[in-house]
């Protein structure tokens, strides 16, 4: 058990040393910032308060950021340690696959926490300040930071995969950055097109919600938008929520974690260092 | 239980359609020093990797003391220094040997584990910074963590100098008088020679020798080179023992082991005809090549 701990410190270690931490807070802080001044614009119109509109901004900025950041710590995680030679001898210890996985993957998702936590905090605090919070949108803040975390296991999990899979981590960093591609953008843009070809149809009446919400970026964004009518409608996105029960997002977040985690330790397994 | 500390017993392993492991057989006693000489893609490394449960085999079973290769035991009594090793950049040594020392769960002193294999100076420096026989050093010292029963040694002499190279043999006799078996992939041959118990040769996946040097020699049936100094008369030297005038004043000639006593009372015997005899057993490697490239 202290095992999978003795790896977790030593991960911890690694991205506090290469700066790794510091650029992923940089960034967050910056990004959730710009977001929040740029966007307070239509408090007075929409009637919210600020953090609620800053909180919408921040869920866009999340669906992008969060995957990146978690893919690339991830994408070296197995690859690097094989370039380097040093996987077999780790793996000739008696720490499990399991364990060392399980080890990085505290450390990583304990990394990206500490970011979100922080940018989204220090932004939405700005929010409160300037332009007033309520219990509903620091509720909303709360929310987005939780489902960021778990947004990002998510893709810290099929980092792993990836990184398991490909051969040498230049290869894993190209297949991560397709990965990205796919999910946070690609697969909206065909739902658009079909759902633009659709006009309207069954399609988007009860298939589209679904295999929209089967995309852990879509789930993310579809769960932050239905729990607060404010941020819905802030963010313009309330059709698509409204079509789904209300678990049916926070179940695909929650399942996806699991279900990478397990694909990303299948791979590990049979990786020969 | 076993008294031995490794049996390789009958191991095969293809990769594809090739064969890299066929029909291997190995054993090492606790505190016995054994050389793992071939060619590269002999099959040392792979050898090496199946021990340790990281690639499996077709064929055949290994056993380390009394658990499987790969099993939480066989981890816990097997060290290793994989070729070439290195770590990540970003760690310091005591750190990265810290976390070796968690993960075998043994009770370590770090500093004094660097201290032994002379890395006390970069203890809290990071490895990105070490030369390579720096990091060949650092890799030597997770092998002395916990006592191992087995240690496997992948060319662990790359990169490291002569002086480092003597302190690498002292660990290894260290390791061997604590009872580890120790086995030592190497292409530093004249070092292995004198510095392991037994010599087993590896060439295209099959062992075709596991022995003693002395009596792999005598297997091997080389010729013991004697050179005679004549005093005087070369000419005369040479037409009375039968060999080759070299270099102005002496002969050379060839014999088996078995005709070595004859030859020399034959030399003795001529007085003062002879004023110098200078006589070499074949070295590892000559034998080295006999059986690694032959066709057995």
């Amino acid at each position: 058990m202290t095992r999978f701990l003795a790896i977790t410190r030593t991960e911890v270690l690694i991205l506090r040393r290469n700066r790794w931490l510091l650029m992923a807070t940089l960034i967050m802080v910056l990004f959730a910032l710009a977001l929040t001044f740029a966007g307070s614009a239509p408090t007075g119109t929409l009637g919210v308060d600020m953090l609620t509109v800053s909180v919408a901004s921040m869920t866009t900025l999340s669906v992008y950021l969060a995957p990146l950041l978690a893919l690339m710590i991830a994408f070296d995680a197995i690859a690097g340690d094989v370039d380097r030679g040093s996987l077999s001898l780790l793996l000739s210890y008696p720490a499990g696959r399991g364990e060392i996985l399980l080890g990085k993957f505290t450390a990583h998702l304990a990394a990206l926490a500490f970011a979100m936590t922080v940018g989204f905090g220090t932004a939405g605090a700005v929010a409160a300040w300037f332009g007033g919070a309520g219990p509903e949108s620091l509720m909303a803040l709360v929310r987005l930071i939780l489902t960021s975390i778990l947004l990002g296991a998510v893709f810290l999990a099929l980092g792993y995969l990836l990184s398991a899979l490909a051969r040498g981590a230049t290869a894993a960093a190209g297949l991560s950055a397709g990965l990205w591609l796919v999910f946070v953008v690609l697969y909206d843009l065909g739902l658009l097109g079909a759902v633009v070809m659709d006009k309207g149809g069954t399609f988007t009446q009860s298939v589209f919600p679904w295999v929209m919400v089967a995309n852990p970026a879509d789930a993310f964004r579809l769960w932050n938008i239905a729990a607060t009518e404010g941020v819905a409608m802030a963010s313009g996105m309330t059709g698509a929520a409204q079509a789904l029960p209300v678990w049916a997002a926070p179940a695909s977040l929650l399942i996806w974690p699991v279900i990478g985690f397990a694909l990303a330790r299948a791979a590990f397994r049979r990786v020969e260092p | 239980m076993t008294d031995k500390a490794l049996i390789i017993d009958h191991v095969s392993k293809d990769r594809g359609k090739t064969r890299v492991l066929d029909d291997i057989n190995l054993s090492l006693a606790p505190g016995q020093r054994v050389a793992l000489l071939g060619h590269n893609g002999a099959g040392k490394s792979t050898l090496i990797k199946s021990i340790l449960g990281l690639t499996p085999i077709q064929d055949g079973a290994i056993r380390v003391g009394d658990a499987t290769p790969g099993s939480a035991q066989a981890r816990r009594e097997t060290a290793y220094l994989p070729e070439a090793v290195s770590f990540h950049p970003a760690l310091t040594g005591r750190e990265q040997l810290t976390l070796f020392a968690q993960l075998s769960g043994a009770k370590a002193d770090v500093p004094g584990l660097l201290e032994r294999v002379d890395l006390s100076d970069a203890l809290d420096r990071r490895i990105g910074t070490y030369s390579k026989g720096m990091r060949q050093r650092l890799g030597l010292a997770q092998v002395l963590l916990g006592q191992p029963k087995v240690a496997l040694l992948d060319e662990p002499t790359s990169g490291l100098d002569p002086i480092s190279r003597q302190d690498l043999y002292a660990i290894i006799d260290e390791l061997a008088a604590q009872g580890t078996a120790v086995l030592i992939a190497s292409h530093a041959l004249t070092e292995v020679e004198a510095r392991t118990d037994r010599i087993a040769i590896m060439r295209k996946g099959r062992m075709v020798a596991d022995d003693t040097l002395t009596n792999l020699s005598a297997l091997a049936g080389l010729p013991i080179r004697l050179r005679v100094r004549a005093s005087a008369n070369p000419d005369a030297l040479a037409a009375e023992l039968g060999g080759n005038r070299i270099n102005g004043a002496s002969v050379e000639l060839l014999c088996t082991p078995e005709d070595k006593m004859e030859a020399l009372r034959h030399i003795a015997g001529m007085g003062d005809a002879v004023a110098d005899v200078e006589m070499t057993p074949p070295k590892l490697e000559d034998l080295y090549r006999h059986y690694a490239q032959e066709d057995l």
